[in-house]
């Protein structure tokens, strides 16, 4: 399949099965309530070293929260139950309990609970204030700007994690321009998140090492320098390539955004340096679910 | 399937017990049924349709015309349901009411919503005193649920109250929020002496500056971000509540009573 003189490989991204959960931070203004996200969100790039994978939904308008305040909705992704809701606690008691301003509120509401105020309430040291409204249980909690308030708990729902393409260009200005042009259309996508830097990865791994410790090390198929030396994924021409990876709660959810990401890096086309889109899968052995490229762009 | 209706015949001169009229447990039962269950008056039974004239079928949507001030407990212990009074109601309206929605057009006596769990009340007049409170001796009052007053209540709302709100249009009477454990009380009216005496937890919101015990410590004033969750819980309510323009987030707040543990609060607004 060839869009716009950009070559859609035959293959598929591989993903797998994680848990999630939402939660709406509100400031405010626009600024604080995306500082407390960006806090909130930060080094959760990959579950490998991270625990979990994170950031920004959406940005909510004022008519959109439950406070009526600016805010920013965050996703995280975990590999289990558990381990979200570590953190999820931490992240919050650290990056929004801690920020001006900022309430916290859940952002599913089925699922199972997990908390999200709950257990920072004993911050106030017993003079936090507990009130139910509307069947929601918040706590209130002083802190030295005032109040802070988080509602006691937020739902925990089955995603997946590790939907991805690559991008391959004749540059890295040119892989990285159309990088950034995918992920623009990405984000406004609901109910995904692209955890990496900026939403993009330069450097794709694959599994196992020769270094028994590591469990993952450089995809070196895919990697420009190494075209001479290693069992290449690369024609002569590919001087670079950059990964996006995306979250979602669904699967639909996940095309959508890979379809809109690879359709804006297709309208840049050859004309800009890019040559190909492929996948990063483990030859459908490890995730069940799987995302083929030229299915999702048919 | 048009509401059960029972219309009074004539104010009896004796107190009546309306207890065994609610939603769940005349679910399933004929016209004729109901007409035999007897219902205590005094010392003496009297059968249903001595004292009402019935019609309808819709159990689960009870309306009681002609209602007067001496019929006590209607909707006690109400499961589900709504039941709607045309006139004035006794003592211990909706009490301990589990869910459902009970509506009285005119006043209501003594204990109203007492230890009530869940669901709604709406009273379009006045209420007595003990609103939402504990049965004497008793250290629970209402659990959870709404109770709304249009009118003004008596003394000791809230007594002894856990959780849930109290909405009041009007005024409330002298130990508004007496020994209250937590749950929210609103008065957008006046209030008498003895605000929040005893108070644990729980928070009395008021739109008129109360003259408040020497127990009650000025904590500054502030603007409070659980308050438009507040109100905005309002908005679906037949009420001055539900209007936006009513809702403040700056307040003034009280903590007390300190005389108890001082968890309370009185949030007046600025």
């Amino acid at each position: 399949m060839i869009i716009n003189g950009v070559s859609i490989d035959a293959t598929f991204a591989e993903a797998f099965p994680m848990k999630a959960t939402r939660a709406i931070i509100t400031a405010q203004n626009e600024k604080w309530a995306l500082i407390s996200a960006h806090a909130m969100t930060g080094f959760a790039t990959s579950v490998i070293a991270c625990g979990c994978e994170a950031g920004i939904d959406r940005i909510l308008d004022p008519s959109e929260t439950p406070d009526g305040r600016p805010g920013v909705s965050i996703m995280i992704f975990a590999m289990g139950g558990k381990g979200l809701a570590k953190q999820l606690e931490t992240r919050a008691g650290q990056c929004v309990l801690t920020s001006p301003t900022a309430a916290l509120f859940a952002g599913i509401d089925g699922g199972i609970r997990i908390p999200l105020g709950k257990n920072l309430r004993y911050f106030g040291d017993g003079f936090q204030v507990s009130k139910q409204i509307s069947g929601k249980r918040y706590w209130r909690i002083p802190v030295m700007d005032g109040e802070f308030l988080a509602e006691a708990t937020t739902g925990q729902v089955d995603a997946i994690g590790g939907g991805n393409f690559l991008v391959l260009a004749e540059s890295q200005p040119q892989a990285l321009a159309a990088c950034e042009a995918a992920i623009e259309q990405m984000r406004k996508i609901p109910n995904v998140i692209m955890p990496f830097p900026g939403g993009v990865v330069r450097s794709g791994s694959k599994v196992g090492s020769k270094y028994k410790t590591l469990g993952a090390s450089t995809n070196d198929a895919f990697c420009p320098t190494l075209k001479g030396m290693t069992k290449t994924e690369l024609s002569a021409e590919i001087e670079s390539v950059m990964e996006i990876v995306i979250d979602g709660l669904t699967k639909e959810d996940i095309d959508k955004a890979m379809r809109v990401g690879m359709q804006a890096v297709c309208d840049l086309g050859a004309m800009n340096g890019i040559k190909r889109i492929s996948a990063g899968n483990y030859g459908g052995k490890l995730g069940p679910f799987h995302f083929h490229l030229q299915e999702i762009m048919a | 399937m048009s509401a059960l209706t029972f219309t009074l015949k004539n104010k009896n001169s004796q107190r009546i017990d309306m207890s065994p009229l609610v939603c769940n447990l005349l679910t399933g039962m004929t016209l004729s049924d109901i007409a035999a269950i007897t219902l205590q008056s005094g010392k003496c039974k009297l059968r249903v349709d001595e004292l009402f004239t019935l019609d309808g079928s819709d159990a689960q949507n009870i309306v009681i015309k002609n209602s007067v001030d001496n019929l006590d407990f209607i909707g006690k212990d109400l499961d589900g349901g709504s039941i709607s009074v045309v006139g004035d109601a006794g003592a211990y309206l909706a009490f301990g009411m589990n869910t459902g929605e009970v509506k009285v057009s005119g006043n209501v006596g003594l204990y109203a919503a007492c230890e009530m769990k869940k669901g709604y009340l709406e009273v379009s007049g006045n209420a007595g005193d003990f609103l939402g409170a504990a049965l004497p001796g008793n250290k629970m009052g209402m659990k959870g649920g709404t109770i709304l007053i249009k009118g003004n209540v008596g003394e000791r709302v809230g007594d002894h109250m856990r959780r849930g709100n109290i909405l009041i249009e009007g005024n409330a009477g002298d130990y508004c929020g007496s020994r209250m454990t937590a749950g929210t009380i609103a008065v957008m009216g006046q209030t008498g002496r003895h605000l929040g005496y005893a108070m644990r937890r729980g928070t009395l919101l008021l739109w008129n500056q109360p003259t408040l015990s020497a127990s009650f410590n000025d904590c500054g004033a502030h603007t409070l971000a659980f308050l438009p969750i507040l109100f905005a819980s309002f908005k679906s309510l037949n009420s001055r509540f539900a209007d936006a323009s009513i809702a403040f987030n700056r307040v003034q707040r009280y903590a007390g009573d300190m005389s108890e543990i001082g968890r309370g609060e009185v949030l007046v607004k600025l």
